[in-house]
């Protein structure tokens, strides 16, 4: 198994609290990988350090071996490590067209061009067209982002990831408010992504989790509770006892 | 390529229709004809109007600053109080160079150009971090420092009297035979002068903002926190164009101390900068043709009220600025959604 | 020097009380009042037309514009500033600075445009002797009530109920909504407490400052640079930035007259790059 991204020791403290408490992670090349755990476990916090949103206490963060603990946010997107967010974070004023073809550009190099206008690229063009079609966008994607609805922005949002061509992708609930027939579908469109890509994914419906994830994590008060593969997770009784008293009724 | 869109690259006849994400695409960048419209009027006015070149001068001078704080606010979205740091900058030294240099009005106008960038470029790392306020605050700094600066400097600006006596040369422009244009006290030839500078820069921001710069600067003022996720270094494109919307302005500055022939401290006043920004606004923010017209606007009910109540225009103009923000800035731009319940915004 | 010193800490105190009401509405309500000036504009024509033209004792006028100032604060808050707390700032810029011109012009057409001046009561007039240092009697007066009006300020905001609601408040309204607590009344009275204080801070420095319909406009920056300075989380941070900045103008004007004003601006500039969110803030749930 070679290992794409890994963490050690990572800690991260606000004031007293430690939100991530001395993590030392490892995530495989096409690894189909899920981050459980009750709610304030520190799970969006683990991948905000990851991406490089928050700066850890204390730790590291390697990626393909070379350490990037200090590397901007925005670097790391351009080596491939991508994530989509739990609350959508989109560009309300821009279409979804312009906001695909923006990200896709970045991959291919052409996000710093300021005389040519972005619609004469062909390549980001055809891009733009695969991923309308199929998070089923091309519709309304003259439309100005903020007036679509909930499940288009969703759809969106992870477009936007996929977008820039991610080698590990950080799924942050990614189905969260999206009705259940449509969520199958969506993890389709994952699931379809190259076998190479790796993927770590928060998620509490459990179903998904099961259907799509082969290895998992839990995660308690910001440490690493238990890990493995699903079903031995899933059966353990540790696991299932964290997780009674815990409000299921999470959208 | 391959040999097929090789082949059909060559018989356009023959081309294969666009997809239509490409094709919507491309549209997004297609010249409007109101844009077409307007640029035809710009020459035009300098043919039908000659008697009113002077106002007309005024006008465009402020449409060009008002456009370059447009790329600031409407496309990076940064609000800035201090707008008029550039403008003056740009205008003494369009002023100095003509007085102790050369009196070449092109030269001095690129020298003008040069110092605001310059001046953009290190003041741009003011403006990365810190809150609405801290930039508020830090741009309100900038202009204010170089007010107090040009004040005490008197031997080099003439201070509060300002810089007078600035006379420029006859237009030259180089490779080419146009020569010898002077300028004249009807201020045709200022006119000319300012409509080609500010033709030229509305042309490249016009390419600038269609640009997947341009569009990033739009997603980065939306989304910073998405921007920078989609792998976009948001202060690099920050800097980009402050140092582009300083020069313009600079270039604006020197345009006006170039064809009044005159720099005074008022060029670096809090109101030359509030003033830009209500231009701005009221011609509408984010779409880049909002400087020009909000400078019409302004400038015919600044001379029609300030002609009927000199003295306390500032009362109309703050009265009208409450107004506009309690009606909103968006339903005031469009005038036909005043009596529809809610426009619907166009992309 | 030591005068200097004692000057510069009566004008920042002045600062303090003058600003200390747009770094609670800041934070608070995140709304940018630029025309607060205004209210201290009012406080300090209050009491110049009351002494001057009704002959009310000048000690007399200092709680009169204090509450005129802030009656007039509780109504424009609840008509006029209410429904922008949730609007862009760059909307909250161009609506206060509207205000401003209209309340400038507006005083300059009623009272016209000359300087207004206070005659002080006699016994605050003149210099006291204190170890061969002469302090000005009226300079003393400001710090001892600006004093005063800090530490109950202090005192409300850390003893009383309405202080922890206004504190919890200001770190987070939606939570602090979702408790119970009345966060439109919270903000009325803040404001017009605000206000009010403008206002007699208007009326304490009309002598020390000036005072004509360019008021507002002139110290804007000043109340600006204490709140973006001092941050808006804290009492103490403007408190101390308004101490900084009072020595630093009266220091800079007596030592460099040439550079004035530029040395405040600069130091402005240079704090808010190294530390964006001011020197004394802490970090808040916004």
């Amino acid at each position: 198994m070679t290992t794409v991204l890994a963490t050690r020791s990572l800690v991260k403290r606000f004031g007293g609290l430690a939100a991530t408490n001395d993590v030392s992670l490892e995530l495989a090349r096409g690894a189909r990988h899920a981050l459980i755990g009750p709610n304030g476990a520190g799970k969006t916090t683990l991948i905000n350090l990851l991406t490089g949103v928050l700066e850890p206490t204390s730790g590291t963060i390697l990626l393909d071996g070379d350490d990037i603990t200090s590397l901007a946010a925005h670097k790391r997107v351009r080596r491939g490590v991508v994530r989509t967010f739990q609350i959508n974070q989109l560009f309300n004023a821009l279409t979804p067209l312009s906001s695909l073809a923006l990200a896709v550009s970045v991959p291919l190099g052409a996000s710093s061009r300021w005389w040519r206008p972005l619609g004469k690229d062909a390549a980001v063009a055809a891009e733009c067209e695969t991923l309308l079609a199929r998070f089923r966008l091309a519709e309304v994607m003259d439309q100005p982002v903020h007036s679509l609805a909930y499940g288009k922005r969703r759809l969106l949002e992870i477009a936007l990831a996929l977008a820039c061509r991610p080698r590990v992708l950080l799924l942050d609930e990614p189905v969260a408010g999206v009705p259940e027939g449509e969520r199958q579908e969506i993890f389709e469109t994952i699931d379809a992504l190259p076998a190479d890509v790796s993927i770590l994914l928060i998620e509490h419906d459990m179903d998904l989790v099961f259907n799509f994830a082969k290895t998992v994590t839990v995660l308690v008060n910001g440490a690493v509770f238990s890990e493995g593969d699903v079903a031995t997770v899933s059966q353990d009784p540790r696991v299932k006892a964290v997780y009674l008293g815990e409000d299921h009724a999470h959208g | 390529m391959s040999d097929a869109t090789a082949a059909a690259a060559s018989t356009p006849a023959s081309a294969p229709p666009l997809a239509p994400a490409a094709r919507s695409l491309r549209g997004y960048a297609r010249w409007r004809w109101w844009e077409v419209a307007l640029f035809a009027a710009l020459p035009l006015s300098w043919l039908l109007l000659p008697s009113q070149a002077l106002l007309l001068n005024e006008i465009a001078i402020v449409a060009l600053f008002a456009i370059s704080l447009d790329l600031v606010l409407g496309y990076a979205g940064v609000v800035s109080l201090g707008h008029a740091a550039f403008f003056g900058f740009g205008a003494y030294a369009a002023a100095l160079f003509a007085k102790n240099v050369m009196p070449d009005p092109i030269v001095g106008l690129v020298v003008a150009i040069a110092a605001s960038a310059l001046l953009g470029l290190a003041s741009s790392v003011l403006i990365l971090r810190g809150s609405d306020l801290t930039r508020l605050m830090v741009t309100l700094g900038v202009a204010s420092i170089l007010y107090e600066l040009a004040n005490k400097l008197d031997w080099l600006t003439g201070g509060a009297d300002g810089l007078q006596g600035v006379v420029m040369g006859p237009i030259t422009v180089p490779f080419t035979a146009l020569k010898g244009f002077d300028f004249d006290l009807t201020g045709r030839t200022a006119y000319a002068y300012t409509l080609v500078v500010l033709a030229l820069f509305l042309f490249v921001a016009r390419r600038l903002v269609h640009s997947p710069f341009g569009v990033s600067l739009q997603a980065l003022r939306d989304n910073r926190l998405r921007a920078a996720s989609i792998g976009l270094s948001v202060p690099l494109r920050l800097v980009a164009v402050y140092t582009f919307a300083g020069a313009v302005a600079g270039a604006a500055g020197g345009l006006l101390a170039q064809t009044t022939g005159f720099a005074s401290l008022d060029v670096f006043d809090f109101h030359r900068s509030a003033e830009v920004l209500l231009v701005l606004v009221v011609g509408g923010t984010g779409y880049l043709y909002g400087g020009i017209f909000g400078a019409i606007v302004f400038k015919l009910l600044h001379d029609l009220i300030a002609a009927w109540t000199p003295q306390y225009w500032n009362f109309w103009l703050g009265l009208f600025l409450v107004v506009l923000v309690l009606v909103g800035r968006e339903r005031f731009v469009r005038p036909w959604t005043w009596f529809r319940a809610g426009g619907k915004r166009t992309p | 020097m030591l005068t200097l010193l004692f000057d510069g800490i009566a004008y920042g105190m002045l600062l303090f009380i003058l600003a200390v009401g747009l770094a609670v509405t800041l934070g608070l309500m995140n709304f940018i009042n630029l025309a607060h000036g205004a209210f201290a504009m009012a406080g300090g024509y209050i009491t110049v037309l009351l002494m001057n033209r009704a002959g009310v004792p000048f000690l007399a006028c200092l709680p009169i514009a204090f509450v005129g100032t802030a009656l007039l604060g509780a109504i424009l808050e609840r008509t006029l500033y209410r429904p922008m707390y949730a609007r862009p700032h760059l909307d909250q810029v161009l609506f206060s600075i509207g205000l401003v011109f209209m309340a400038v012009t507006a005083v300059d057409y009623v009272v016209g445009s000359m300087q207004q001046n206070i005659h002080l009561p006699d016994w605050l007039q003149g210099r006291l002797p204190i170890e061969a240092v002469g302090i000005g009697k009226y300079r003393l007066f400001i710090v001892v009530v600006c004093a005063l009006l800090t530490t109950l300020l202090q005192w409300v905001l850390s003893r009383t109920r309405f202080g922890s609601r206004l504190r919890a408040s200001v770190d987070d309204p939606r939570v602090a909504g979702g408790l119970g607590l009345d966060v439109n009344r919270i903000f009325l009275l803040t404001f017009a407490v605000g206000s009010g204080l403008a206002g007699l801070g208007g009326a304490l420095g009309a002598e020390v400052l000036g005072l004509d319909p360019t008021f507002p406009l002139k110290f804007m920056i000043y109340f600006l640079i204490v709140v973006s300075v001092g941050g808006t989380t804290t009492i103490t941070g403007p408190l101390l930035a308004a101490l900084l900045l009072g020595i630093a103008d009266v220091a800079g004007k007596y030592y460099v007259p040439k550079l004035g004003a530029f040395i405040v601006y600069t130091l402005m500039v240079a704090i808010l790059l190294w530390r964006p969110q001011g020197l004394f803030a802490r970090a808040s749930a916004r």
